[in-house]
């Protein structure tokens, strides 16, 4: 399909106008206005935006779990009718399954496709070791720490081989320490399987240390603000570790995104 | 444990007061009888029955008529409430039906059931098939309700169809709800069926109580009440451990 998609000169995903409107009380509420972009193979592009922004919104219409109220969404050219399992999502709460091991969690997908018995079973356990799990086959999601838990859910979703990675705040409810780990995990897989990846959060350290486009977000109505263009991301794999977060490019280009989101919605609450 | 010593604590003044009240004859023998005479009257129908039927033939009757329409209504119940809950046009279609006749009072519609099915099992199987199937129904579909879209979302995410995530998903998240739903319906059962071996019947725990009651054999009656106690602790406690086994996630969350 890569090939294909190459041949055409299409983006692998594309928005066109894309609007969204909550139906309120009184009146509707609209979360996002007329936004555009596209987004190429090998990508890992980082929506960036205050609460409540409907970065999220924008997420569950990519997926296909929400239909947007005006304009159109397409992935390989083709329109995005519903969720499909070339695009995996991750969302910030685990929605793992309790009565499901660990193993059987990351298999739902291919058991649900009727994958071979066998090819599950290879697939799988390769993911489970890709995320290090191992040794936690059989345990229950709630005898899993939070981290672990998250990394149910990436290998969850990668065992479905994804053209289109949609991670939803993922790491927004793990401590600080464990945060760091699965952003190191999460970027090591974007790099080892040349996904392409889409990630919603409102941490500015957190898109830089993964982005390699970064896409701010003004507060509702959502629209782009402006874009960045880290390389950050790379830098930590070629073995730089945590002190990227301390060069000054670094600190320069937070500033400036800082200052783009303070601009918009006043003074940080 | 303290909560364990209380509980048997709270058993054992029970038992000493009756004791008391009895043995000082403060009361008519007629009214509370001792339990020393609830112990004979035990002996004697375990061995000798009452009324041409033994005690466990009594205890049998009743339980048959309670297990066979609790599995009923559960068979039917079940995929009904879930389906309701999953499905808004099936909701549409049952929920007047069952919010109409769920507040009725079970011995109401007894008399036509009995008309309709005659005095034996079946009309008493029938009227604990409805009283069960209320609860458990109405449990199923607010347990669908509630589930977070999420967990749906991520399966049709992975690639499974619409039926594959009611089965997959649907029913074993609702799980843990379904069986509180189930146990609720085993009381409700419960308590009908004795009253409705009140109104009409010849066999069973509820008959031989209100038959004991008009020969004025309070004994009889005492020790009928002990044991329908009994019993329903018993099986409340049957379906929990199900439930511990069944859903061990539960509360965990």
């Amino acid at each position: 399909m890569n090939q294909l998609r190459q041949k055409q000169e299409e983006p692998l995903l594309a928005l066109n106008h894309i609007s969204f409107r909550y139906p309120a009380k009184k009146d509707e509420i609209t979360a996002l206005r007329s936004l555009s972009f596209t987004v190429e193979t090998g990508e890992f592009l980082c929506v960036l935006g205050p609460s409540g922004c409907g970065k999220s919104t924008l997420l569950r219409m990519i997926a296909g779990f929400l239909k947007p109220t005006q304009g159109e969404i397409r992935m390989d050219g083709r329109r995005i009718q519903g969720p499909d399992w070339h695009r995996g999502v991750i969302f910030q709460a685990p929605t793992l399954y309790s009565w499901l091991n660990v193993r059987e969690n990351i298999a739902f997908g291919l058991k649900m496709r009727k994958t071979a018995k066998d090819e599950i079973r290879n697939v799988t356990q390769s993911y489970i070791e890709r995320v290090g799990l191992k040794g936690f086959e059989t345990k229950k999601p709630y005898e899993l720490s939070g981290g672990m838990k998250q990394r149910v859910s990436l290998a969850r979703a990668l065992v479905n081989q994804p053209d289109l990675l949609l991670m939803d705040e993922p790491l927004g409810a793990l401590d600080a320490l464990t945060r760091q780990d699965m952003q190191a995990l999460v970027r090591k897989i974007w790099h080892e399987t040349g996904n392409t990846v889409l990630l919603v959060t409102h941490d500015v350290d957190e898109a830089l240390a993964l982005g390699t486009r970064i896409m701010v977000l003004s507060s509702r109505p959502g629209r782009i603000l402006n874009e960045f263009y880290p390389d950050f991301t790379r830098r930590f794999l070629s073995g730089d570790g945590e002190e990227v977060q301390y060069l000054p490019e670094y600190l320069a280009m937070r500033r400036e995104i800082m200052k783009e989101m303070i601009r918009e919605s006043g003074p940080a609450e | 444990m303290f909560e364990k010593v209380l509980t048997f604590g709270t058993i054992a003044v029970i038992l000493a007061l009756w004791f008391a009240v009895t043995g000082l004859q403060l009361v008519d023998p007629k009214l509370v009888p001792s339990p020393q005479s609830v112990w004979t009257a035990f002996l004697d129908i375990a061995q000798n029955g009452y009324r041409n039927r033994t005690l466990f033939q009594h205890i049998g009757a009743s339980l048959g008529r309670l297990i066979a329409a609790f599995l009923l209504a559960a068979a039917a119940a079940v995929p009904l409430g879930l389906a309701s809950g999953f499905n808004a046009k099936i909701r549409a279609v049952l929920e007047p039906v069952i919010e109409f006749y769920r507040p009725l009072p079970p011995l109401a519609y007894y008399t036509i059931l009995v008309l309709w099915l005659g005095i034996g099992d079946q009309s008493k199987i029938a009227l604990l098939l409805l009283a069960c199937f209320a609860p458990v129904y109405v449990s199923c579909v607010a347990a669908v309700i509630k589930i977070n879209q999420d967990y749906l979302n991520c399966a049709y995410a992975v690639g499974a169809g619409r039926w594959q995530v009611f089965l997959h998903v649907v029913f074993p998240a609702c799980l843990p709800d379904v069986l509180t739903g189930l146990r609720t319906a085993l009381g409700v059962g419960y308590t009908t069926l004795v009253s409705a071996e009140m109104v009409a019947a010849t066999s069973g725990l509820g008959w031989m109580v209100l038959d004991a009651s008009r020969l004025l054999r309070s004994d009889i009656t005492f020790l009928g009440i002990i044991i329908m106690g009994i019993t329903g602790v018993l099986m409340d406690r049957g379906l929990r451990l199900l439930e511990r086994r069944l859903v061990p996630w539960k509360g965990k969350e």
